[in-house]
């Protein structure tokens, strides 16, 4: 079996041609600082899950942000979004306070779902979060189906739902695929393809490389495009929301991207070398939009008081969540069923 | 009141609820244009029109999890299941996600809807179109489980199901359907509270717990045992099994100090065992004789009529059941 790097084919060489949007400088510093805060948040989850405080699965977005943050700032506060259990950088970029998300992955008091939900069920409805998922394509149909109820309601809102290479493989995806596609229903199905299902490659697995081709055999819009670029993936997730939004049906796109750390805390990487890695971080998402900043002529002083920003905060965050009370013990009885 | 046929109590529900709550709608295979394979949801469309009545393809996780989602931001679907086996296609969605996303999201989603369709035996339709599902649903924590017998409980548990702020199974039996009972009028409301078992036939020798088809089976078998051996059978619908109505249950048991639990789905691992071992631990001293539970053979379903009937919880099975807890003796 060959060991070549898998990521043979770079972000940036991605199959359709997208004008990316031109966003103001403004704005762009603004995505900066969203996309430092969610890599210093999970680099900080990474030393607390070494340190051995955070217990079960905890898979981090190291190296994804690009596409978390420009499909956020493509989308409205009202939108519905569902993605799988790689979803802390979802919930950051659409607002999630650091401090509830940190404390919730401990499992203290102070999480948004008061430590019953966890890393892989991040959730809060007033942001449009929709929920993360523990199995791989569950909340696809969910999104689906909370774009069907904005149809039926006749809303102008629409849903994305976020999900990973290895989840094209699961039966419902297609499904799905195929009922939005058919009922024409306002949703953009975002694949973050990170090239790895886990710890193994798809090439090993898949018969189909080239995964927005899939969606293609339903008849859906469906694009290949640099995720590690925000203006990219804005411009493209803006061309869906419009048609998503004018009824003329869903859309699909297959943003590259690459995982820099491990499938979940405490993963070997057997699977891959360092160099494949290094090699990927030229064209990351964080050093993407830093150079592009530059080029336009932002002050890098500027940048790093924004770094120098977001440590403090995620510092403040991690503090925060660690001195939050654990739970008591009587809430383990409660929210079984809704009143 | 007036006489309609348990499929009728049902379509009456839905067109009611669709009526008043525009959030209700319902999806599922072949239940609009086609009417349902059961013609349970007949006409609906007509009235409600394709956006809420949805013909799916035969795509059950997928039209599940949409029905979740929909649920989830504020509507109230109601899925069809042709047949209740396939729900075991579409189990991650009904029993991970559904049933327990209100627990993992610490209260902040609901997720109102109703799952509904029919199972059981007795029409020949072999091990993947007659299983009940009731037990194995039931283990899960977050769905509320019911299976009403009669027209009125149909009616008026799928009303409180719909209006149910959690996901609800509600099971129907395809040996009801075309049963009758009384119902109020239309316009009169029939409202069945979720978690309240029905004495169905009063009696003082021994409780016969049960729900769902096998009530109709353990009435008549109450009647026989009444005649030829002068047995006296109270008969407790439960209608809910989820959450189980232990009162009713345990007042039943007080006066009669004998109780048999039976349903259709497995003995093994079942909803009857759990009665009988609730008693034994919350009011053993009740008990006169050993409690006993009556379910399904634990095999598939065979197609041939005389094997189905060999193993299904039915009123000859039920009647040999009463007379071998009958001739043990009562303790002292």
């Amino acid at each position: 079996m060959s060991t070549s790097v898998e990521a043979d084919v770079l972000s940036s060489q991605a199959a359709s041609a997208i004008e990316p949007s031109h966003l103001p400088n403004e704005t762009l510093t603004q995505m900066y600082r969203t996309m430092f805060l969610i890599r210093r948040v999970e680099e900080s989850l990474l030393e607390l899950a070494e340190s051995g405080k955070i217990g079960g699965a905890m898979h981090t977005a190291i190296g994804h942000e690009g596409n978390a943050v420009g499909a956020a700032a493509a989308l409205r506060r009202e939108d519905y979004l569902t993605c799988t259990y790689r979803g802390h950088h979802h919930a950051l970029a659409r607002g999630m306070d650091p401090k509830q998300a940190i404390a919730e992955v401990l499992g203290r008091r102070d999480g948004f779902a008061k430590g019953k939900g966890g890393s892989m069920h991040f959730i809060q409805p007033e942001l449009g979060l929709m929920g993360a998922n523990g199995i791989v394509a569950a909340q696809v149909p969910h999104a689906a189906g909370m774009a069907l109820a904005a149809k039926i309601r006749g809303e102008d809102r629409i849903a994305i739902t976020f999900f990973g290479d290895g989840a094209m493989y699961q039966g419902v995806m297609h499904e799905t695929f195929n009922m939005a596609q058919k009922w024409r229903l306002p949703i953009i199905f975002y694949c973050e393809n990170n090239r790895y299902s886990e710890m193994t490659p798809i090439s090993r697995t898949s018969s189909v490389r080239e995964l927005y081709k899939f969606p293609q055999a339903y008849g859906m819009e469906s694009l290949q495009i640099d995720g590690n670029d925000v203006e990219i993936v804005h411009a493209a997730v803006s061309q869906a929301a419009a048609r998503a939004r004018a009824g003329e049906g869903p859309t699909f796109i297959e943003g590259l991207t690459y995982r820099l750390a491990g499938h979940m805390a405490g993963d070997l990487e057997t699977y891959r070398t360092p160099e494949e890695i290094d090699a990927q971080r030229a064209h990351e998402p964080l050093v993407v939009l830093q150079n592009r900043l530059l080029e336009r002529g932002v002050d890098e002083k500027v940048l790093a008081d924004i770094r120098a920003e977001v440590e403090e905060e995620v510092a403040a965050a991690v503090e925060f969540a660690q001195n939050s009370p654990w739970p008591d013990p009587a809430e383990a009885y409660t929210d079984v069923f809704a009143l | 009141m007036r006489k309609t046929t348990y499929i009728q109590a049902i379509n009456e529900a839905l067109r009611e609820e669709m009526r008043r709550d525009e959030s209700v709608f319902l999806i599922g295979e072949d239940v609009g244009h086609y009417g349902g394979l059961f013609r349970v949801t007949r006409n609906l469309l007509d009235e409600f029109g394709e956006t809420r009545v949805i013909d799916t393809p035969i795509s059950e996780q997928g039209f599940m999890g949409m029905a979740i989602g929909a649920a989830m931001v504020g509507m109230r679907p109601i899925v069809e299941l042709m047949y209740m086996d396939f729900i075991l296609v579409c189990a991650d969605q009904v029993l991970n996600q559904g049933a327990k996303m209100h627990y993992m999201s610490g209260g902040l989603v609901k997720v109102p809807m109703v799952i509904r369709g029919q199972q059981g035996g007795g029409k020949r339709y072999g091990s993947q179109h007659s299983q009940c599902i009731d037990s194995l649903v039931a283990h899960f924590p977050g769905i509320k489980v019911v299976a009403p017998a009669t027209p009125y409980d149909a009616k008026g548990l799928l009303i409180s199901a719909i209006r149910d702020n959690n996901p609800v199974l509600y099971l129907e039996h395809k040996m009801l359907y075309f049963t009758r009972g009384e119902l109020p009028d239309v316009g009169e409301e029939v409202i069945v509270p979720i978690g309240k078992a029905d004495v169905k036939r009063e009696g003082s020798d021994l409780t016969l717990v049960t729900f769902g088809y096998c009530l109709l089976q353990a009435l008549e078998a109450a009647e026989e045992l009444a005649e030829e051996h002068g047995i006296d059978i109270e008969v407790v619908d439960l209608r809910t099994i989820v959450p189980l109505d232990m009162e009713t249950v345990l007042a039943s048991v007080a006066k009669t100090g004998r109780l048999l639990a039976v349903h259709e789905s497995q003995a093994n691992c079942g909803i009857g065992g759990e009665i009988v071992a609730r008693v034994y631990e919350e009011a053993p001293h009740l008990l006169q004789a050993p409690a006993r539970r009556l379910g399904m053979a634990p095999v598939s379903i065979p197609v041939s009529q005389t094997l189905e009937e060999e193993i299904l919880p039915w009123k000859r099975n039920i009647k040999a059941a009463v007379l071998e807890m009958w001739r043990q003796p009562v303790a002292a």
